[in-house]
């Protein structure tokens, strides 16, 4: 088995536009980008979970003898017969020293139901449809116990709420005292991150202590740090391979009940084992963005000024693992603002554990921030632009450090003329088009503008061919065509030659893709190598080609594949002459790049939005139609201007499933989740999207990083919701405080 | 030789002993359901059934499981894995095909329902090492971010211009409303289909 190649590799021979299009991209429209699920090695067994049928207890018996019996079943795996797991021990003192207690739900390790939906039982099979038909076989017997899932009421009670953390700067409630004031409360339901790819293992142990696992992660290196710390491996003995990631925004960020289940079976079984998810599943067991509700109080003087914010938060998480988000951090720092309290709670509840999904906790905060200041802009009788213009601030006044640039300001300019903000009513609900009312909105967004530490490996070969290596991954914003344009621009050398690989965690150590932190941390490390590699072509040309020896190092460039002397282009070499001259007849280099600079760290970064939408609403059945929507992101230098594009729009859309049609349902009475489908729980789909126009400020963050970029996978979504709620009030002057706006909500009630 | 294959026939499902306990399982809330209904079934062995139909050109002749889906038996058994499991529901699209000539979602089909059939999937749209119009004018669009969806999207989009829907933007969403992107490269994606239906290109 030790011949297998792990590596299906892309063998696509399509010309490439390089300039314009991802270098992965024909992969991707000819499917021959290969997924999690679809590694297939020899002699693989497949592993289907059977989940619990209550929501919380104990299970009394289980009887797997059917399953055993069916056609190619090879082994049932639960509480009685899984073998132990280092980091499943509860007691530190029994757990050997390379070993970490598993954070979250121990799957196939007790007889506890913890939320409905739990996975129980692990059927492992010959065949996918020998594992499902065995599925019904097994018979649990339970003992319920009183459980807890409804949030709204359960919230209520002070006594269940945990974790609180308070922050105050100046006077709280102030905004009391001021003269135009707003208090709301806003509601957001749970809802899923639901990438089209299901999550999906397939593990196979090369040896007793060596294991090689294709998993859909964000992070490689995270996910071989979990595994290695779970099972008491060696990280070296640990390889995460994830090629191809098919949507994430943010379930991957963590490791689930598939990863160590598909461990135990195929350690057990001695044969690998695949699992993949179902949809019913994608929705109970990697995580949603937890349910929260929000009290925001803001005053402001009569110029606008504001005087005071208070934001209060609780949000859902499981009653075993606490999961806790930004979503009062916004209200902190975007504006100008002396005196800010804030307090934030975790509500446990009977269900799964939550995670971030895509402009995590800052996205259900500024729903809420950009709402209530969009109702203080009509109590100010104030153009909520200028409202937020009057509060602009360069400094963070949460942390006092200057940003290393806010063009808000220039976003404000370019969405006003482009939505045509001069035809908004000032007065609600009296402009109507074609029978429909009509209405515009704006909100903000910001998320924080990181660089972490990453490693990059640079191989220059014979050919004058680069590759560049790192462990992140790219779920779809087009990491791989960023990098490789970095690189391109560094080497100032075509595209064409170069190729950036990713998505296995034997490459040099690099990020979690998360946080809007890629591009910077990642692109940072690639410029690093790029530059490394520069100075070594240079030393190489000085020391072994007697044309340069008289040069200085700063004396000599590297461009259009060659070395040359910046005062006389005469004196030069191509790459590949110089490298044949080589001992090595190639460079091939590992860097590390580290975090902020202390001169980057005298400044605070982040990503800024501002979003524009014009909708209708008709007035007969409360139907909302988004007419235009313009998107406008300072991200600093934007590197790939059509992926970038691309997230924006992306990031709309995700906007208007949060702001329209989103919503986990659960039954209290059984504590299930009530509509685990495409079917039932509604993303948007083609129909449903306006033209959207994407506007960046591409303004270079010199106080950042080297490549003057920052992220923008958040900040495409954090505010959107708002602005659309903005729009609707606009239009019929009624303000919905609970997502997502419906007719019913409107006070349209359908026909029964 | 053909038999229509039944899901619910008893030689290839197990058969039911006791059918109201099973229905049971079905309609009672489940916190009142402290056992499944599981002795009622009886696993019988199941029987591999002779398939053969054309794929992308080329013949396919196989015995599966009677069980299989389409979208599985190109997936995990032929390895044709450019078609994509989204939902194993037909809500998705991800795992459009083209079955004489029409979309088809290939996890709602047995694949013994198509005996016979000239089967395409993305994997058979292009010629040789020349894109298919569709498939390039999604590359130039930039169609798609992670690109599991993808596939699915340009088989319906293939289907849609082919059969005349591409006349406005709104014809073609409401078109393409069956196939889903998480992504959400929605507009991308109309962007191509109309490249393509007004470029005139015979696809």
């Amino acid at each position: 088995m030790n011949n297998i190649d792990l590596h299906k590799h892309n063998t696509n021979s399509y010309k490439i536009n390089f300039e314009d299009e991802r270098v992965d991209g024909a992969d991707k429209v000819t499917g021959k980008a290969i997924y999690t699920a679809e590694y297939n090695l020899p002699n693989m067994a497949y592993g289907v979970f059977v989940t619990s049928s209550i929501a919380k207890g104990t299970i009394k018996n289980m009887d797997t003898a059917k399953a055993l019996a069916s056609p190619g079943v090879l082994d049932v795996i639960y509480y009685a017969n899984c073998p132990k797991v280092p980091g499943y021990l509860t007691n530190a003192a029994e757990r050997p020293k390379n070993v970490s207690e598993w954070r979250g739900h121990k799957v196939l390790y007790d007889n506890q139901v913890r939320f409905f939906g739990q996975p129980i039982a692990l059927i492992v099979a010959d065949s996918l449809e020998n594992a499902n038909a065995a599925i019904r076989l097994v018979r649990a017997e339970y003992e319920s116990q009183a459980f807890e899932t409804n949030f709204d009421l359960v919230r209520k009670d002070a006594s269940k709420l945990k974790g609180t953390v308070a922050y105050k700067r100046g006077t709280e409630n102030a905004f009391k005292t001021a003269s135009a004031f707003i208090e709301a409360e806003y509601a957001i339901p749970a809802e899923v991150h639901l990438p089209m790819e299901m999550h999906a293992t397939i593990a196979f142990w090369e040896g007793e202590d060596k294991v090689t696992l294709y998993d859909k992660t964000q992070g490689p290196k995270s996910t071989q740090t979990t595994v290695a710390r779970t099972f008491g491996l060696l990280d070296k003995n640990v390889r995460v391979i994830a090629e191809n990631v098919g949507g994430g925004f943010g379930s991957g960020l963590r490791s689930w009940a598939n990863v160590p289940a598909a461990l135990i079976a195929a350690k057990k079984l001695n044969r690998p084992v695949k699992i993949v998810l179902t949809r019913p599943q994608m929705f109970s067991l990697v995580g949603y963005r937890p349910q929260s509700w929000q009290k925001i109080g803001i005053g402001a003087d009569a110029s606008g000024r504001f005087i005071g914010i208070s934001h209060e938060a609780i949000s859902g998480t499981s009653r075993y693992e606490d999961f806790r988000e930004g979503i009062v951090n916004v209200s902190k720092f975007l504006y100008a603002c002396d005196n800010v309290d804030t307090k934030y709670s975790l509500l446990p509840l009977d269900m799964s554990t939550p995670v971030w999904m895509r402009g995590p906790g800052e996205a259900t905060g500024s729903y809420g921030l950009e709402s209530a200041i969009d109702e203080l802009s009509y109590q100010l009788k104030m153009d909520p632009i200028d409202l937020r213009l009057k509060n602009f601030t360069s400094v963070n006044p949460e942390n006092k450090l200057p940003f290393s640039d806010n063009n808000l300001k220039d976003c404000y300019a370019y969405g006003k003329e482009k939505i045509g903000w001069k035809n908004r009513p000032t007065t609600p609900g009296t402009l109507k088009e074609n029978g429909w009312l009509i209405g515009y909105g704006m909100a903000n967004g910001v998320f924080g503008a990181g660089k972490g530490s990453a490693s990059v490996r640079a191989l220059l070969n014979k050919e004058g061919k680069l590759t560049l290596e790192c462990a992140v991954s790219d779920m779809g914003p087009g990491t791989t065509t960023s990098m490789t344009i970095i690189a391109a621009a560094a080497m100032q050398m075509p595209i064409e030659k170069i190729k950036f690989k990713l998505g296995d965690s034997d490459l040099p150590p690099g990020p979690s893709q998360g946080g809007s932190g890629t591009t910077s941390t990642v692109g940072s490390a690639v410029d690093l190598a790029c530059t490394t590699l520069k100075q070594n072509l240079k030393d190489l040309a000085i020391k072994l080609v007697p044309a340069f020896a008289i040069l200085k190092s700063e004396a000599v460039e590297v461009k259009n594949e060659m070395v040359l002397a910046i005062a006389d282009p005469n004196i030069k070499i191509t790459i590949v002459d110089l490298l044949q001259l080589s001992p090595d007849k190639q460079i091939d280099l590992t860097i590390a790049s580290t975090g902020k600079t202390a001169e980057q760290l005298k400044f605070t970064s982040n990503s800024f939005s501002s979003h524009y939408v014009k909708l209708a609403v008709n007035p007969k059945d409360g139907t909302i139609k988004i007419l235009q929507v313009v998107t406008t992101g300072d991200a600093g230098k934007i590197i790939s201007p059509k992926t970038a594009r691309s997230q924006m729009i992306g990031g709309v859309v995700g906007g208007i499933g949060m702001a329209l049609t989103e919503q986990l349902e659960m039954d209290h009475v059984s504590g299930q989740i009530i509509n685990a489908s495409f079917g039932a729980y509604h993303v948007p789909l083609h129909s449903q999207i306006p033209p959207t126009d994407v506007w960046f400020v591409n303004k270079p963050d010199v106080n950042m990083n080297s490549i003057g970029a920052k992220g923008i996978g958040e900040i495409a979504l954090i505010g959107f919701a708002a602005a659309v709620t903005n729009a609707v009030y606009n239009a019929t002057g009624k303000r919905v405080r609970d997502l997502p706006i419906t007719p019913a909500k409107l006070g349209f009630k359908g026909k029964v | 030789m053909y038999m229509n294959p039944c899901l619910f026939s008893d030689a290839r499902r197990g058969f039911l002993k006791k059918s109201a306990s099973v229905a049971a399982l079905y309609f009672t809330p489940s916190v009142l359901v402290k056992t499944f209904a599981a002795d009622a079934i009886v696993p019988l062995p199941i029987a591999k059934e002779k398939l053969k139909f054309m794929l992308n050109g080329k013949p396919v002749s196989l015995e599966i499981d009677a069980r299989t889906t389409m979208l599985n038996l190109l997936r995990e058994q032929i390895g044709y894995t450019g078609t994509k499991k989204g939902c194993e529901m037909g809500q998705c699209g991800a795992c459009t095909i083209h079955v004489n000539g029409k979309r088809l979602k290939s996890c709602t089909q047995l694949a013994l329902n198509h005996q016979n059939n000239q089967i395409t999937t993305i994997e058979g749209l292009a010629k040789g090492d020349q894109l298919h119009p569709m498939q390039a004018a999604f590359l130039k669009n930039d169609a798609f971010q992670c690109g599991y969806c993808t596939s699915g999207q340009i088989m319906s989009a293939v289907t849609c211009v082919r059969e005349g829907k591409a006349t406005s933007r709104a014809s073609i969403q409401g078109y393409m409303d069956t196939n889903i992107c998480r992504c959400g490269a929605y507009q991308n994606i109309v962007d191509a289909i109309v490249e393509v239906a007004k470029s005139g290109a015979k696809i």
